[in-house]
C-alpha cells in the first residue's frame, strides 16, 4: 500500500536554517543543514526538501554547495528550490544531489523555461511551490500577487509539466494554526497529481487534517526543529488515527 | 582486491545518489561513460530516470549497449534501478514500441488507470519477497522502498520476479534472474532497507 508521505523542510538563507513566519525569516536556527538531515534520517523522515529563501540572486552557487553536502548523507528523495531561473542552474542542482526540483515564481516569469525543464528531467522531477493569500497564487518570495486563483493556478502549473504541488499559505505560514485547509481542499480536489501540504504545523493533529484535506503528503519545518525525534512523534500520531505511514528508524 | 562497481553514466538520470549511497556504504566505485573501461569492474550499476526510448538511444549511440551485452555474456553481475530496470527487457511499450536489451523475457507496460490512482505511481510503498535471496538478505517482507515509475515490468517467467508491490494490482518490484538483479524503486533513496539492497548487491551477489 502506497503511504503518506511525512516531509521535512529546511528553509535556508546564506547556508544557514531559518525560521520562517509569514515569510518573514529573521530568527536563524544555529545548527549546520548536514546536521539536521541526519537527525531526519534516523528519525525515518520519508523526503526532504531544502528552500534557499535568499533575496539575492548571488546565493546560488553557495546553496548548490549545500545541496551537494547535504545529498551526500541523504538517503531519501531530496527536492530543492529557489532561484531556478536557467536550464543550467537546474542541470547542476540536479548535479549536486537532488532528486526533485522546486519551482515558483518560475511559473509566472518563464512558463516556457517550466515545460522546458519538465520535458528534459522528466515532469516526477517538477514540483510546483505555490504560495497563497487573500485568495490567490502569490509569487516572488510572497511579494508579488498573481491575481489568479489557487485552483487556477495550481491547474496551470500542473498543465505546464508540474508532477506534485508543495502548497504553502502566507498567513498560515509559521502562525501554528495548522494548513489552510479551506484551500488546500479545494486544490486537492481539483488536481489528478500529488499535493503537499506546508505552512503552519505546530501540533501533529495539523497534520491529521491535512491528511483529511485531501493532500499526499504533510510537511513542516520549524517544529521539526525544536522536537526531539520530531518526524518518528508525527508518523505515530498520524498511524494511531488510522493512517498509512512508513514505519522504519529508531524508536522514540 | 575490493570489488570495484561501475555505475553506467549514459546521461540518464541522477547518478550521484547512486554513487552517495557507494560511498555511505564504504564500497569502492566510479561513473564510467567509456563503454570500453567497463571491462575493468567486476560489477555493474545500471541507473535511470526518464524516457525509454531516449535512454536505450543514448546507450546504442555511446556503443555502451554492446559493452554491456560483453559484460552480460562473460556473468557479471548486473544491477537495474528504476528505468535501468526495464532497459534490461525485451521491449517497451513507452511512447510507442522500443526494443531494450532484452536480458529479461518482459514488456514494459503503462500502469493501468484506476479511479483514485495516480499515475506515476511515486511514494513510498511495501515490498513482498517471493523467496529468499542473498540479494534481499536482511530485509524484512513489507518494508516500503520510494517509487517513481508510470510503467512497470510484466515477466513472461514469473521466476524471474524475486519482490512485488501492490497499486492498482501487482507489480514487479525487484526481479533475480542468473547474473541480473533489478529494483523498480530508488534503493539509493530508500533508507536503510534501500542502502541494505545496494550492500547486498555490492557483498552478496
Amino acid at each position: 500500500m502506497l503511504k503518506k508521505r511525512l516531509i521535512a523542510v529546511l528553509i535556508l538563507r546564506d547556508g544557514a536554517v531559518v525560521q520562517s513566519v509569514r515569510f518573514k525569516h529573521t530568527n536563524s536556527i544555529h545548527y549546520d543543514p548536514v546536521h539536521a538531515i541526519e537527525c531526519f534520517n534516523k528519525w525515518a523522515v520519508d523526503e526532504i526538501v531544502i528552500l534557499n529563501v535568499s533575496r539575492e540572486a548571488g546565493s546560488r552557487a553557495g546553496f548548490a554547495e549545500v545541496v551537494k553536502r547535504i545529498s551526500q548523507k541523504c538517503f531519501v528523495p531530496l527536492s530543492v528550490g529557489g532561484w531556478i531561473t536557467d536550464q543550467d542552474y537546474a542541470r547542476s542542482l540536479l548535479n549536486a544531489g537532488a532528486d526533485k526540483l522546486v519551482v515558483n515564481t518560475l511559473l509566472a516569469d518563464d512558463p516556457a523555461l517550466m515545460g522546458a525543464l519538465a520535458r528534459r528531467f522528466g515532469r516526477q522531477c517538477m514540483v510546483a511551490s505555490m504560495d497563497v493569500q487573500n485568495g490567490q497564487a502569490v509569487v516572488d518570495r510572497g511579494r508579488r500577487p498573481t491575481g489568479v486563483a489557487p485552483v487556477e493556478w495550481a491547474k496551470r502549473a500542473v498543465g505546464l509539466g508540474a508532477g506534485e504541488i508543495f502548497f504553502n499559505s502566507i498567513d498560515h505560514d509559521g502562525a501554528r494554526k495548522g494548513y489552510d485547509l479551506e484551500t488546500l481542499r479545494a486544490v486537492c480536489a481539483a488536481l489528478d497529481v500529488p499535493v503537499i501540504a506546508f505552512g503552519g504545523v505546530f501540533k501533529w493533529d495539523h497534520m491529521l487534517e491535512g491528511i483529511r484535506a485531501g493532500a499526499d503528503a504533510v510537511a513542516a519545518a520549524n517544529i521539526f526543529h525544536y522536537t526531539e525525534h520530531a518526524t518518528m512523534k508525527a508518523k505515530r500520531h498520524l498511524a494511531e488515527a488510522g493512517v498509512a505511514v512508513r514505519s522504519e528508524g529508531q524508536r522514540a | 582486491m575490493k570489488t570495484r562497481i561501475a555505475i553506467v553514466d549514459y546521461g540518464m538520470g541522477n547518478l550521484w545518489s547512486v554513487r552517495n549511497a557507494l560511498v555511505e556504504l564504504g564500497a569502492e566505485s566510479e561513473l564510467v561513460s567509456q563503454p570500453a573501461a567497463l571491462a575493468g569492474f567486476q560489477k555493474i550499476i545500471l541507473p535511470g530516470v526518464g524516457a525509454f526510448a531516449d535512454a536505450m538511444r543514448l546507450l546504442r549511440d555511446t556503443g555502451m549497449d554492446r559493452a554491456l551485452e560483453e559484460r552480460h555474456a562473460a556473468g557479471a553481475p548486473i544491477l537495474g534501478v528504476c528505468l535501468g530496470m526495464q532497459l534490461m527487457c525485451k521491449r517497451s511499450l513507452e511512447d510507442g514500441q522500443h526494443q531494450g536489451l532484452g536480458w529479461i523475457d518482459a514488456e514494459v507496460k503503462p500502469i493501468a488507470p484506476a479511479p483514485g490512482l495516480k499515475i506515476p505511481h511515486m511514494g513510498w510503498n511495501s515490498v513482498r519477497f517471493t523467496r529468499a535471496s542473498p540479494f534481499v538478505a536482511g530485509i524484512a517482507d513489507g518494508t516500503d522502498f520510494y517509487f517513481v515509475h508510470g510503467y512497470h515490468v510484466a515477466c513472461a517467467d514469473p521466476s524471474d520476479v524475486l519482490g512485488t508491490c501492490e497499486y492498482g494490482g501487482t507489480l514487479a518490484a525487484v526481479l533475480e534472474r542468473g547474473n541480473l538483479r533489478a529494483a523498480q524503486f530508488h534503493p539509493e533513496k530508500s533508507q536503510r532497507g534501500g542502502l541494505q539492497l545496494l550492500g547486498n548487491f555490492v557483498e552478496n551477489v
